[in-house]
């Protein structure tokens, strides 16, 4: 009986005993939990997610990039230049409206004229802005006269906008005596301090960290002058551009990140430079603002890039990402047949041209007509042409220049080295092409 | 890398953990030209703080940038400025080299004094593109229009007894190839406070490379005021007649202890020249030199093969050849990545130099 006893008896201590350290547990558990919580979530809150609500969650979820709602393309008018909202208040001066037209059509035309001269060996190197006319001019127009402008390539529009004149865009391309960075570059490599562009050179991306350092310069003069710095897709996927981004979100400056996503970069299309939400998706992840425009509505290029300025002034970044299509190959050394079918190429350029599409505008408005557009097409060609003859006849600067502006002032190392290119000039001369420099 | 860097500070912190230093340099103090009024005993980490403290005093544009500088930086070359001038002018950037040597381009266009630290010459080379792509070529390729002239980065360099491979070396050969930069390496405290202001005024991006075996360990009477030496200027620090030994850096000052010794055991007096800056550098002073003394040998820390010494070496035989009665002689590290036990081995030690003394005066045609 006692044996029966103890026997029962032992389990029953057993679990007695089990729950009671179960209870124990889930209580203390449950204390520390909320005490702990609390203090972490200020934590993050305050400090890793930049004042970003931080909460925890019990539910495991991995979150996919598609979940994420796609940032929208906003637009003004529709392919066929129609407004989508019919009362839409249409604010351009005829003055401005006509004006920002024909420097999209001038710039077309100085693009054939040139593209042609590289093909008949006049100039070594061309790259056309043929479709992208309308992003450049819109974000142009959209910032202040002495706003800093930092390209890529492809923003000839821009400059012109600024009042660059044809002559000198010519004198660069032939690298002549006339050209003001003294025929040192490549042809499309501009600039200009005149007109606040910093001078454009090859190595993709490197102008984004540049733009970046310049905004904070301004933000220190209170100078109230912000930064544009224009870049392709493609550039985006190059180291400078996570660290521009990234710099000038914690560093707080007053700059505009304009991004031509124009689908290619060279042969590469963007579903083989990126899998993201295009480049405006990375905007959000650096805690930049963001906003993708239709990059062939001059009217929503320049709505964006001027409301994205007034951000930018209050020292907070903007990333812009103009949706357009490079209509012409990507230089003269790229035959664009080779990678995408000349149909998609034909779709782009009837169905959604940048250059008609606000010429539709113009005319609906009564601003501009037909017979006005066969005119200044006209005489627009013919001054490029002119001008373009004129700088062909410019002789190329004197040899000894290519030793200026390596440094402020010249090494005797240098000297030395100017010395004995013309000392050997002056004696097998006869063997070098002479005559076409100053000088000489 | 960030991790990598993160242990050397954890490292350095754990004060109980005896430090390894294998490599012994003998630093050699210099004395100040007396003209630069009073002084007061400085290291070379505090004669860098003065000399920024300078820039920033006399130059409102003047900013301080780069990875850990707000708090006074690793090495402790920035303590007490952003307290001084402002978190808008000592600021932390981002961990990103080549953000660091971008943005401070973009600065130096707008006209602003951009100082910026890389933390180890190891880690310059992110930002290689920026520097040599566009910081060197900024001025030539606009035609003037624009330039980065008010640029000046500087970068801990040189070998430190335990730093391995990613914190010891000396980069300074990559950029010496690069027309557009200057490349400036101090040997003391004295000469840092006066090269690095010289740097921050110049008008050409500066790459400034800052021994930091020296910074505790190096200390002398640096005036107090506001000094500059002069750029591009090579200096004698010792007097000599029979060998001309060319160094910078850290290793002059093994050269000097090696001078010494050559004197005291073989007999011989050398001329001790510290090239200060090597880009452009001082061609007529080390040619001077060795018109006199007839023999030339150049040592540094960095590997043999294309290391700066090929470049001294090939321009005074152009310049000398009648009067050098030896092949010139470089003493360098070896052609392999900086080693971490082997230290001692790798180093162009002052017996090597000796030895190379010894070989050179001995020579026979």
């Amino acid at each position: 009986m006692f044996s029966q006893f103890r026997r029962s008896f032992i389990p029953t201590c057993s679990q007695l005993s089990s729950m009671i350290l179960s209870e124990n547990s889930a209580f203390m558990t449950v204390g520390y939990c909320n005490m702990a919580s609390d203090f972490r979530i200020n934590e993050f809150t305050d400090k890793y997610l930049n004042r970003r609500k931080a909460e925890f969650t019990e539910k495991l979820e991995i979150f996919s990039p598609f979940q994420q709602a796609t940032i929208p393309i906003y637009r003004v008018t529709n392919s066929e230049g129609q407004f989508i909202d019919p009362n839409y208040d249409f604010d351009f001066s005829k003055e401005m409206a006509v004006k920002m037209y024909k420097y999209m059509v001038t710039i077309h035309e100085m693009d054939k004229i040139l593209y042609d001269s590289q093909r008949q060996g006049r100039i070594s190197f061309y790259l056309t802005n043929t479709g992208e006319e309308a992003a450049q001019i819109g974000s142009a127009a959209g910032i202040h006269d002495d706003d800093l402008m930092y390209g890529q390539y492809r923003e000839a529009g821009s400059l012109l906008y600024r009042g660059f004149s044809i002559e000198k865009f010519m004198h660069q391309c032939y690298g002549n005596a006339k050209d003001i960075g003294g025929g040192k570059q490549m042809p499309i490599h501009y600039g200009s301090s005149e007109h606040h562009f910093v001078t454009i050179s090859s190595p993709l991306a490197t102008q984004l960290p540049q733009a970046v350092g310049s905004a904070y310069a301004f933000k220190r003069e209170k100078n109230g002058r912000i930064v544009l710095v224009y870049f392709g897709e493609g550039a985006a996927s190059e180291g400078d551009a996570h660290a521009a981004m990234n710099m000038a979100s914690t560093l707080k400056c007053p700059v505009i990140f304009f991004c031509r996503n124009n689908g290619y970069a060279i042969s590469t299309p963007t579903t083989e430079q990126y899998g993201g939400d295009g480049i405006g998706g990375k905007g959000i992840g650096y805690g930049i603002h963001v906003i993708r425009v239709d990059g062939n509505d001059l009217i929503a290029v320049y709505n964006a890039t001027k409301a994205a300025r007034e951000i930018a002034e209050q020292n907070e970044p903007v990333l812009i990402e103009a949706m357009t299509y490079r209509l012409g190959h990507h230089s003269t050394s790229d035959d664009s047949s080779a990678y995408r079918h000349s149909e998609e190429v034909n779709t782009w350029h009837q169905k959604d041209n940048p250059i008609v599409r606000f010429r539709i505008i113009l005319e609906n408005k009564g601003w501009w007509s037909n017979e006005e557009d066969i005119t200044y097409q006209k005489n627009i060609r013919k001054e490029v042409m002119e001008a373009f003859l004129n700088a062909e006849k410019v002789p190329k600067p004197n040899i000894l220049s290519m030793f200026d502006d390596v440094y402020k002032e010249m090494p005797k190392i240098l000297q030395e080295q100017r010395d004995e290119l013309v000392e050997h000039l002056n004696k097998y001369g006869k063997y070098y092409p002479m005559k076409n420099f100053e000088g000489s | 890398m960030a991790t990598t860097r993160l242990i050397m500070k954890s490292v350095r912190s754990l004060g109980k953990i005896p430090i390894r230093y294998s490599s012994d340099i003998a630093f050699v103090p210099s004395q100040a030209d007396p003209s630069f009024g009073e002084s007061s005993k400085m290291n070379l980490c505090q004669a860098i703080n003065n000399a920024m403290d300078i820039a920033m005093e006399s130059d409102s544009s003047a900013c301080l940038f780069g990875e850990d500088v707000a708090f006074g930086g690793v090495f402790r070359c920035s303590v007490g400025l952003q307290n001084k001038y402002g978190k808008d002018r000592v600021f932390n950037t981002p961990i990103c080299e080549q953000g660091i040597a971008g943005f401070g381009i973009g600065l130096a266009v707008c006209g602003s004094t951009a100082i910026a630290e890389i933390q180890f010459a190891d880690y310059i080379f992110p930002a290689f593109d920026q520097i040599v792509n566009e910081a060197a070529k900024y001025r030539y390729r606009s035609g003037n229009l624009f330039n980065c002239g008010k640029l000046t980065i500087r970068t801990t360099w040189g070998a430190v007894g335990h730093g391995a491979l990613y914190h010891s070396q000396s980069p300074e050969a990559y950029f010496t190839h690069t027309p557009g930069l200057k490349v400036v390496v101090p040997r003391g405290p004295i000469q840092a406070k006066g090269l690095l202001l010289s740097c921050i005024r110049n008008e050409n991006p500066c790459i400034f490379f800052e021994p930091k075996l020296l910074y505790r360990t190096a200390v002398e009477d640096v005036p107090v005021g506001d000094y500059e030496i002069e750029l591009e200027k090579a200096e004698i620090v010792k007097e000599g007649k029979d060998i001309t030994v060319v160094s910078w850096g850290t290793q002059l000052h093994v050269a000097l202890d090696a001078a010494n010794v050559a004197e005291k055991e073989i007999g011989v007096n050398c001329e001790v020249i510290d090239l200060r800056t090597l880009l452009p550098w001082d061609v007529d002073m080390i040619a001077k030199s060795v018109n006199k003394t007839g023999h030339l040998i150049i040592t540094h820390e960095a590997p043999l093969t294309s290391g700066f010494a090929a470049e001294i070496s090939s321009k005074i035989q152009e310049r000398c050849f009648l009067r050098l009665e030896a092949p010139i002689s470089r003493v360098c590290g070896w052609d392999t990545p900086f080693p971490h036990i082997f230290e001692p081995f790798y180093l162009p030690t002052k017996w090597r130099i000796v030895e190379t003394i010894k070989k050179l005066i001995d020579f026979q045609y």
